[in-house]
């Protein structure tokens, strides 16, 4: 029932997401054609250059669409963020199944037919458009067929970079956790390969019978292709670009932050190309240094250990300064510390933090042993999760700590199942079920402050995107950062609206 | 045309000569019907004279000219060529079949139309009934009569038959070899004629030629070579699997 209101509500959106990924699986599929079927033909003939040729494809099928898309992002020409890198990977991914059909398709046409062939005097590209790809068309077909259904599935995650398409919505319900959001992409896009299909399997029954001249048919589809190619890459090509553009990674928080440096940038007078939702840390470093996008907010910690993978000092601002070094050589430059530092923080129930004058990690020793503690199954086992926390402080609870799932662990407090949790600094809940952190006052755990990462290249060219950034520095604290994730994640209200809320631009200027 | 064989060789590689020095001359009109027990190297006489195979040692000579000096292509369009497996295109129709090499060689659509009709026609097909089917509507002896028309198409003076008839039964053979034989009197080509029956050799041929142990051994008039008294020739006879006696070689 949510469902047929978030479509009936959605409708405009879905409507075009929808075109979106039709177009992304017809001309990739296309372009797939257009390569697959003539390295199928050169596979049959030349059974030396095919196996190469297979495995090559074979092995480009085995690498994770993420992965892929973050290899082929920094290209030129094919790659960059958006709809070209999107294209290149699922053309990939369609290649094997019309590549090893046109192969087997016209291996398999019988020996004393093609013979026939040849001793009535055709030439050998008579034979092919004649005799051999007729009759290998109905496995062409399948090939396609094949290679449309798994585009229609792959397709989904053209979104993490910002290539549109129903992968839009499944990438919004992960990041909110919204069961409703995710089926209204996923839904559709499984109704539409199904559709697919069934449309293709009896346009190949229908090709079989057909009493026209195959060969005819295949030269005027080939035709079609190639002009519908051309016509997309035109409209595909490279606009040209006087905007500034803002990415953020995929869960609510770096959304909530892309939004805010976005409006402090059109504030400043410049053009935003949002976006917004990209497949994590690794897409959106891919796309910064290929200059695909011009600035997202990162995290110091996060930068140091899974960009860079170096050792995170314990103090903030020797982090920060670390961070600044690590980008500088790339030609990154890190902006001023936004405030927040989302790092990991022990929670206690808040009346028990009032009543017993909690503030501290070390305020925990003298109640720690009549309580009971929880934490997500990676903290448990890392050596930098609890075993290194224990040490730290002496910490000794009652019984083993109990192991829970991250997403639960703030509920579990609240509920009483158990007292002490460590968790996320920005949590949406920690106000809602009035949770009160704790201060690593001995420095345990890394820091994680929020930072605008720049291209230096861009700032120069815009030198408001200074001002922007200075004006940003400092401004949102931790306390803060856990209010507008509550907005969005608790009370499910449109990041815009409560992003130009927090920065005073209401009713200023739409 | 005149289709000569002098002292042709052919072997693969290193393996043994499929083939060891043939001569034979096939006079223009002429039909020689070559038999020879199975993998004798019969299939490979005929790759030799459409160069679909080149001579290891010797030359075939077609029309007075060396195959090697041939251009392929256009060779093959002259040659027309009937399978031992028939060889029809699945994908096309009786008609598409039949016009292949006239719209190869770029008839008009007019001729072409015409000259499928008429060939069906020759081959004992009605046109109507037949133009618009699919090869594997066709009875074994009916697609064989497709296959001899398609062969036939652009008048090739020339026409190389591989075990044709071999898949039919006997009566539908017996008819359908009756039937060439009187295409033959209007057409007048000259014709390589494989089998591995010796009944059906005497009763095509003019000549009947004989291959054993990679030579052709014996050609001659059919009665000549049922009286010869070469013990491969013999032996040969006696061991293939029809006896040469028909009503034909009689007369």
């Amino acid at each position: 029932m949510r469902l047929l209101h978030f479509w009936a509500s959605h409708r405009g959106e879905l409507a075009s997401l929808f075109v979106q990924h039709a177009t992304l699986v017809v001309i990739s599929t296309s372009a797939a054609i257009i390569v697959g079927v003539p390295m199928g033909i050169v596979a049959a003939r030349a059974p030396r250059a095919g196996r190469w040729l297979l495995g090559l494809v074979n092995v480009a099928q085995t690498i994770p669409s993420l992965a892929l898309l973050g290899f082929l992002l920094p290209l030129p020409i094919f790659g960059g963020l958006g709809t070209r890198t999107a294209l290149l990977t699922l053309s990939i991914y369609a290649l094997l199944p019309i590549l090893r059909t046109t192969m087997t398709g016209i291996q398999q046409v019988d020996r004393a037919v093609v013979e026939a062939g040849v001793a009535m005097g055709m030439t050998g590209r008579q034979l092919l458009w004649l005799v051999e790809l007729p009759l290998a068309l109905p496995s062409i077909v399948g090939g396609i067929r094949l290679a449309t259904v798994i585009g229609i599935a792959t397709a989904t995650i053209a979104a993490a970079i910002g290539a549109g398409g129903l992968g839009e919505y499944i990438f919004r319900g992960l990041s909110m956790a919204d069961t409703t959001t995710i089926l209204a992409g996923a839904i559709p896009s499984a109704v539409f390969a199904i559709a697919a299909d069934a449309l293709l399997g009896w346009a190949g029954r229908r090709l079989s019978t057909a009493r026209i001249a195959t060969s005819m048919a295949l030269r005027a589809g080939g035709v079609a292709v190639v002009m519908l190619a051309i016509a997309s890459g035109v409209a595909y090509a490279r606009a040209g670009r006087d905007t500034i553009v803002v990415g953020s990674k995929n869960f609510t928080e770096q959304v909530i932050l892309g939004e805010l440096v976005a409006q402090r940038l059109e504030h400043e007078g410049l053009h935003v190309d949002r976006r917004l939702n990209l497949g994590g840390t690794f897409i959106c470093d891919r796309a910064l240094r290929a200059g695909e996008l011009d600035v997202y907010v990162e995290y110091t910690g996060t930068a140091v250990t899974a960009v860079f993978h170096q050792d995170v000092p314990r103090d903030r601002q020797l982090a920060f300064a670390r961070t600044r070094e690590l980008y500088a050589p790339s030609g990154v430059t890190v902006g001023e510390p936004l405030g927040f530092n989302n790092t990991f923080t022990m929670f206690v129930r808040g009346e028990d933090a009032r009543r017993l004058g909690l503030h501290t990690i070390d305020d925990l020793r003298p109640v720690m042993s009549g309580w009971t503690a929880g934490f997500g199954y990676e903290f448990l086992q890392r050596d930098d999760g609890f075993p290194g926390l224990a040490a730290r402080y002496g910490l000794q609870f009652r019984g083993t700590p109990r192991a829970m799932d991250l997403s639960l662990i703030y509920r579990a407090l609240a509920a009483r199942q158990v007292d002490v949790i460590a968790g996320d600094a920005t949590s949406a809940l920690v106000a809602p079920l009035d949770l009160a952190p704790l201060a690593d006052n001995r420095h345990y755990f890394p820091p994680y402050d929020a930072v605008p990462v720049v291209r230096t290249a861009a700032m120069l060219q815009h030198p408001e995107m200074r001002r922007a950034l200075v004006a940003l520095a400092g401004s949102v604290s931790d306390a803060e950062m856990r209010t507008l994730n509550a907005a969005v994640d608790v009370e499910h209200r449109d990041v815009k609206a409560v992003v130009r809320e927090f920065l005073g631009y209401d009713g200023g200027h739409e | 045309m005149v289709v000569r064989f002098d002292g042709v060789a052919f072997q693969r590689g290193e393996a043994l000569p499929i083939l060891a020095d043939v001569n034979l001359t096939i006079e223009s009109g002429e039909i020689v019907a070559v038999v020879g027990r199975s993998g004798a190297g019969k299939t490979t006489l005929l790759k030799l004279v459409n160069r679909l195979l080149l001579p290891t040692a010797g030359a075939v000579i077609v029309d007075g000219r060396d195959t090697r000096a041939w251009d392929a292509i256009g060779l093959r369009r002259r040659i027309g060529y009937v399978f031992q497996d028939v060889g029809l295109f699945p994908h096309m129709t009786v008609e598409d079949n039949v016009a292949i090499v006239p719209r190869l060689e770029r008839w008009t659509p007019e001729r072409t139309g015409a000259r499928v009709h008429e060939l069906l026609a020759l081959v004992g097909l009605d046109p109507g009934s037949f133009a618009a089917r699919r090869p594997h509507e066709l009875s074994g002896g009916q697609r064989q009569r497709v296959g001899l028309a398609r062969a036939l198409a652009a008048n090739p003076p020339v026409l190389l038959m591989d075990e044709p008839f071999g898949a039919l039964d006997p009566v539908t053979r017996l008819a359908i070899r009756r039937e060439f034989k009187r295409i033959h009197e209007r057409l007048h080509m000259t014709v390589v004629f494989v089998t591995h029956d010796v009944a059906e050799a005497f009763a095509l041929g003019d000549r009947v030629g004989i291959i054993d142990d990679r030579a052709l051994i014996a050609c001659d008039t059919p009665t000549a070579i049922s009286r010869s008294s070469d013990p491969r020739v013999r032996a040969l006879l006696e061991t293939l699997p029809s006896v040469p006696v028909s009503a034909d070689a009689r007369s």
